[in-house]
């Protein structure tokens, strides 16, 4: 053993383990819908204010939930599986909130083939009523990349026509942030997750 | 000779780099994590037998036992082996070309110029702590319920498991037969000084 071997093994060492800490968020999260959801949890996060259009054509922009909280999801309506699961979950979460209408409810779709017949199709298959439960598509490509890139949704083609995509719900609070991205869930337990971020 | 295996390298980086080969290969998660991964860190490998020869004195004696290269080598993979980092190597051009060059010069080169500075007894914990690793993380591949990485289908996750478990197996076969049957890769005759082959003879003696 030489008299270096002590400064390089820790620095080696200090080196990899900064790394390897950093980009797990202090050993805490390996994927980054992980680091993602830590990061919004830590500092909620200033929305843009992008362009949509619901399902009765009422164009509207996020900004004007302001002082309202609010639950969305990203689907497309043409969606096999995770989409009528998640519509599912959004029209149970309806009929837990009842008379206290606390939250409202949007989905936003991702796929640029998405018209409104096809927005108020969906909406109708889950018994979705504008504004409360909005089925909105962003008014063009720039609406759409700015709200998937500050939500953080990643969509990608399945192979077979369809899009494979996040499937969480996305908690915005009174003040207009993301504060919360959650896991989906049984819709009583993230009814219950959402209003302790949301209207606590 | 030297100058050539140099240019080879730098070559064969250039390619990889090529934006056509380079979304190829990320597009696949198995290809990503099978081939394109080990093909910079072998690049790696190929700089470090020219290099070799010109190693600064001082480093190859800090590099005792070949022990804070190994370590570097066991660090830089595991961080390439998170979900996150090949995500970001996938939607982030910065982080690819970060992952571009550390692959080859903080991965590959350690482990070419680390490696014969082992002592064989060491060379086979590597071996046997690298092998099941490999299984072990394609099993949680295979085994998560949901998409670890935001830009691999979870088709490919599955494909992905299967192609680590499967090169686990192939390393596994090969040192078993290394060991207990004595046939030697041909890979590991090339230097007979201190080559791998005496794995076998340090097993052997125990």
């Amino acid at each position: 053993m030489t008299r270096g071997f002590p400064f390089l093994f820790a620095f080696v060492l200090l080196i990899g383990s900064a790394a390897l800490a950093f980009e797990t968020d202090g050993f805490r999260v390996v994927t980054s819908a992980g680091a993602r959801q830590l990061s919004v949890e830590r500092t909620p996060q200033v929305l843009p204010n992008a362009g949509l259009v619901d399902q009765d054509g009422t164009p509207f922009t996020l900004n004007d939930y302001k002082g309202r909280p609010v639950l969305i999801d990203f689907i497309y309506t043409r969606c096999p599986t995770i989409c009528s699961a998640l519509g599912d979950d959004f029209a149970r979460l309806r009929q837990l909130m009842g008379g206290t209408r606390s939250i409202d409810l949007l989905s936003i779709s991702f796929d640029p083939t998405d018209d409104r017949a096809a927005l108020r199709l969906y909406g109708d298959r889950f018994g979705a009523k504008a504004p409360r439960w909005r089925i909105a598509a962003p008014v063009d490509e720039r609406a759409r990349a700015k709200l998937l890139h500050s939500f953080g949704v990643v969509v990608i083609p399945d192979g077979l026509g369809g899009f494979i995509h996040n499937d969480s719900v996305y908690v915005v609070d009174a003040q207009g942030r993301l504060a919360r991205i959650l896991d989906p869930d049984a819709p009583d337990r993230l009814l219950a997750a959402a209003v302790q971020v949301a209207a606590p | 000779m030297n100058a050539r295996l140099l240019a080879a390298a730098a070559g064969s980086w250039l390619v990889l780099w090529l934006p056509p080969i380079r979304r190829t290969l990320e597009s696949d998660m198995a290809l990503h994590m099978a081939v394109q991964v080990p093909l910079l860190i072998m690049l790696g490998v190929l700089v470090a037998l020219v290099a070799r020869d010109h190693e600064p004195r001082w480093l190859a004696d800090a590099d005792w036992l070949g022990i804070p290269g190994i370590v570097a080598v066991v660090l830089g993979t595991s961080f390439w082996m998170l979900p996150r980092a090949l995500d970001q190597a996938v939607s982030d051009p910065r982080a690819d070309l970060i992952k571009f060059l550390s692959l080859p010069l903080l991965i590959g080169m350690p482990l070419g110029l680390s490696w014969r500075r082992m002592p064989p007894l060491g060379r086979a914990f590597i071996w046997a702590n690298f092998i099941p690793k490999l299984g072990a993380i394609g099993g949680l591949y295979l085994g998560a319920p949901t998409r670890l990485c935001a830009y691999y289908r979870l088709d490919q996750q599955e494909l992905a498991g299967w192609t680590l478990i499967a090169i686990a197996v192939a390393l596994g076969m090969t040192w078993f037969f290394a060991a207990f049957v004595g046939w030697t890769p041909s890979c590991a005759k090339q230097s007979p000084r201190r080559s791998s082959g005496v794995l076998i003879a340090a097993v052997g003696r125990n």
